[in-house]
């Protein structure tokens, strides 16, 4: 009888709590359940390698400072974006991102492809002061970031938590984290040896920020963006054409 | 019973419909239901009856 | 209003703030080295200032019994004081960053003070400041009045305002000393999230055994929606905010959630609490103080049943349109296109239901401000849900995203709908609880409304300006077939509507600032009402009529 059942419904408080989960959470789990199993359907990148510990404490660096409110990383697979970014984004390049930075907006320009677009030189000026390099530039000044040295002591617990969530960082990477990212940033020392064998021949050793003796929170975020939309070719091999922009307002 | 995505996203596709559409219909039924419109009316004017202070058991 | 608990519940309330206080030293010692042990300092502060507000009044003498056969309206109160600071509070750090946009300048060089940092602050400022603890007041009045039963508790609803406005200040203060998980509208760590789902369990609980004392056979439409917030917003928080702490010394986790799964979780998140935070809630307000304050039932009871199960079952599926053209899954964003189209019906359905309640009230509109704010609330609804599902659909967003295009249609919802039902709201609750004849002026909550439309109407034109500008000078193509402009380019065409936003805001904050004035002088210096007891109708009536 609906008359009875609604009667219920009406009377029972927790019969209305059950409707509205039930109303609300399939939308949820139809779209996200899905994405569960995507594994199978993310593109194969055997090339694909994990951040440097330098590179990954630049990343939180990027995050502390809420880039990703004004810089995309996700280049939408559109001529225009193709034509200004870079290939278009592919799923499989952020598939080791905790928490993913596609982001919303671009008070600035999309960072997916920045990285060897411009030298450590250029960046290091730009984040000290934006208007030096670009005058018309509303981004905001980072020149502290070169002050403040880098804490690089808990590396180690901040990649085996990553690793926990299943990022393939060996034992070997953990034990030499805060190694690693001293060493990154200061070639030619004893320090720098061991990073291409970890992480491989390609890895970016440099003084990002021109100082050979400390490592700074410049020097982290600057090999961030240097290696940004280069862990991997895959967007680069063969992939279906952009689209051709549609045109809404004509 | 193997949960690859293909089963899954055929899954959402189907079910997640008719569940829509028998949700719709349930809601309708709800709200047309003719012995529930006195009840509707009431609730509807109630807001507005003057009162001061909740109700004794 | 310490002096309405009893001694056994001043006692309690003493047990559960040294609890805090000592969860707060365990973070301060456990994160010395970390920015969480400030957090830690920070816990400790404001659970000490609560325990020191108790003891000076704990010899008090008892409350009188008859407590019990009233309404429960002290947590109200505070709730409303709360709510009109975030509001101040979160439209300041908004008016700020839109300047700095245009001036970049005004960050200082200071690390707190950066557009990266202070955004965070005004989102969760007046989303959660203002708009939740608006929320929860109103919840509790509207609970109480349309069941015709007490709060069923004491403590409790004193437990989850206090533990919601302590969530929000670890938020925010958090976000300036650079902790952050960078999903947006939940960026708050870890610990700040657990800590909010106690908070919001005791909240569900509180709300579910009050409507179950009711007198009313029928449960008012408006607690649906209330409901609805409370739960949705519970499932949502939880699952986006899985995630790995570092170790129990850091402030930093790492989400559970990798690339397109995280972006599929996070818009989920973000588009149900536009949804159920910034929506459902304030329909709730809307069910209610409209009918009130219009003196009119509302035009039809089957209608808004309708809207109330679409707007529940439809929402869910519309997060993924934030996502067009990117690497989720064709179908994925597909579906969300379609369900946001959708959408439009149930929307229409609520904001038409709200303007046919004022047919045949139109004098009162005219004549009262605090009633014109809900009607223009509801306008901006109708347009602003109009505007989203036109921009859900794929070709439109292709222009649409990334722009500012998507800031104004967010603001022509937050401040046209959000904010504006509020202060109607409170501008009927405010006379009503301190049982006050009127508001202090009419005439400033008439300055209060020009303020609030003509700022909503300049900020989301000048971001319709500049978004569209911004999009098409992207996608434009010279005769040769290159890019016709560099992305600097575009950025010079957006500082004057830059500027101009910053304005919008700013007359929006003015009007916000008034707004606390003349509550202030409304509480202050009119006098009682001269019914003595709390009639919504009486109260209820136009200033001026």
């Amino acid at each position: 009888m609906p008359e009875l059942f609604h009667r219920k419904i009406e009377r029972s408080a927790i019969l209305f709590v059950l409707g509205i989960i039930a109303a609300a959470s399939v939308g949820g789990i139809v779209e996200i359940a899905p994405l569960f199993t995507i594994d199978e359907t993310v593109e194969e990148a055997p090339d694909m390698r994990v951040y440097t510990p330098l590179e990954f404490a630049g990343r939180n660096i990027y995050i502390r400072e809420g880039c990703y409110a004004c810089h995309s990383q996700m280049i939408r697979t559109l001529r225009d974006e193709v034509e200004r970014y870079g290939p278009y984004s592919l799923a499989v390049e952020s598939q080791y991102d905790r928490p993913m930075l596609w982001g919303s907006k671009r008070t600035g320009p999309d960072l997916a492809r920045i990285g060897g677009k411009y030298s450590d030189f250029w960046h290091v000026a730009h984040l000290t002061n934006p208007r030096d390099v670009v005058p018309e530039s509303n981004m905001p000044a980072y020149p502290w970031l070169a002050r403040t040295s880098l804490r690089t002591e808990d590396l180690p617990l901040h990649l085996a938590a990553q690793q926990s969530l299943g990022v393939p960082y060996t034992d070997e990477m953990l034990e030499n984290a805060a190694r690693d990212a001293y060493g990154q940033a200061t070639p030619d020392t004893d320090q720098a040896a061991g990073i291409a064998e970890r992480y491989g021949e390609e890895t970016n050793v440099s003084a990002f920020d021109g100082v050979r003796t400390q490592v700074t929170e410049m020097d982290a975020l600057v090999a961030y963006l240097q290696v940004l939309g280069r862990l991997t070719d895959a967007a680069y091999q063969d992939t279906a054409a952009p689209e051709e922009a549609p045109e809404p307002i004509e | 019973m193997d949960f690859d995505y293909d089963t899954v996203v055929a899954f959402s596709k189907t079910w997640g419909l008719f569940y829509m559409m028998a949700f719709f219909l349930c809601v309708c039924v709800y709200a047309f239901w003719p012995s529930n419109r006195q009840r509707f009316d009431r609730a509807k004017h109630s807001i507005l009856d003057r009162d001061d202070e909740p109700w004794q058991k | 209003m310490i002096k309405n608990l009893t001694s056994g519940e001043r006692e309690i309330s003493i047990f559960i703030l040294v609890l805090v206080a000592i969860a707060g030293l365990a973070m301060a010692a456990l994160g010395r080295a970390d920015p969480l042990g400030t957090q830690g300092w920070i816990v400790i502060l404001l659970a000490g200032s609560l325990l020191w507000l108790i003891f000076r009044a704990a010899f008090e003498p008892e409350p009188v019994e008859e407590r019990l056969t009233s309404y429960y309206d002290d947590p109200i109160k505070i709730g409303i004081a709360l709510s009109m600071f975030w509001a101040v509070f979160g439209m300041f750090v908004g008016v700020w960053v839109a300047a700095q946009l245009a001036w970049p300048n005004l960050a200082f060089d200071a690390a707190w003070s950066s557009f990266g940092r202070l955004r965070p602050a005004h989102t969760t400022g007046v989303i959660f400041g203002f708009g939740g603890n608006a929320l929860i007041a109103t919840s509790f009045h509207v609970v109480q009045r349309t069941s015709r039963a007490r709060l069923a508790g004491q403590l409790s609803p004193w437990f989850v305002l206090f533990g919601y406005n302590l969530f929000c200040i670890l938020a925010i203060s958090g976000y300036l000393l650079g902790i952050t998980q960078s999903k947006e509208y939940g960026e708050a760590e870890w610990y700040a999230d657990i800590w909010l789902v106690i908070v919001w369990v005791t909240y569900f609980v509180l709300y579910i055994r009050t409507i179950a004392r009711r007198k009313e056979p029928h449960i008012y439409v408006a607690n649906w929606y209330f409901m609805a917030f409370i739960l949705v917003v519970a499932i949502l928080h939880i699952v986006n905010n899985l995630a790995v702490p570092v170790s129990w010394g850091h402030a930093k986790s790492y989400t559970i959630w990798p690339g397109v799964q995280d972006a599929m979780v996070q818009w989920w998140y973000g588009h149900n609490a536009v949804a159920f935070f910034l929506t459902a809630g304030f329909l709730g307000m809307l069910y209610y103080y409209l009918p009130i304050r219009a003196q009119r039932p509302i035009f039809s009871y089957r209608l808004s049943i309708l809207s109330f199960w679409g707007i529940t079952f439809f929402y869910m599926w519309a997060g993924s349109h934030h996502l067009h053209y990117t690497a989720l899954p064709h179908w994925v964003q597909t579906l969300g296109m379609t369900f946001s189209v959708m959408l439009l019906v149930p929307s229409w359905a609520s904001a038409g239901n709200a303007l046919l309640t004022l047919n045949g009230a139109w004098h009162r509109v005219r004549d009262d401000a605090t009633l014109r704010f809900m009607m223009a609330a509801a306008v901006f609804y109708g347009l602003s849900t109009f505007e989203g599902s036109f921009m859900a659909i794929r070709p439109v967003n292709s222009l649409s995203h990334y722009t500012d295009w998507t800031v104004g249609h967010v603001h022509a919802g937050a401040l046209g709908w959000v904010a504006l039902i509020t202060f109607g709201s409170l501008y009927t609750l405010v006379p009503n609880l301190w049982k006050r004849e009127r508001m202090y002026s009419a005439k400033l909550v008439e300055v209060h409304f020009w303020l609030a439309i003509a700022g909503t109407l300049i900020y989301v034109f000048a971001m319709w300006n500049s978004g569209i500008i911004q999009g098409l000078m992207w996608r434009t193509y010279t005769d040769e077939g290159a890019l016709a402009y560099s992305f600097t380019d575009s950025l010079v065409a957006m500082y004057p509507y830059y500027i101009a936003r910053a304005v919008g805001g700013l007359l929006f904050l003015m009007g916000a600032v008034i707004g606390c004035y003349n509550m202030w002088m409304t509480i202050k210096s009119v006098p009682l009402a001269a019914r003595a007891d709390d009639a919504p109708v009486a109260s209820a009536a136009v200033p001026g009529e």
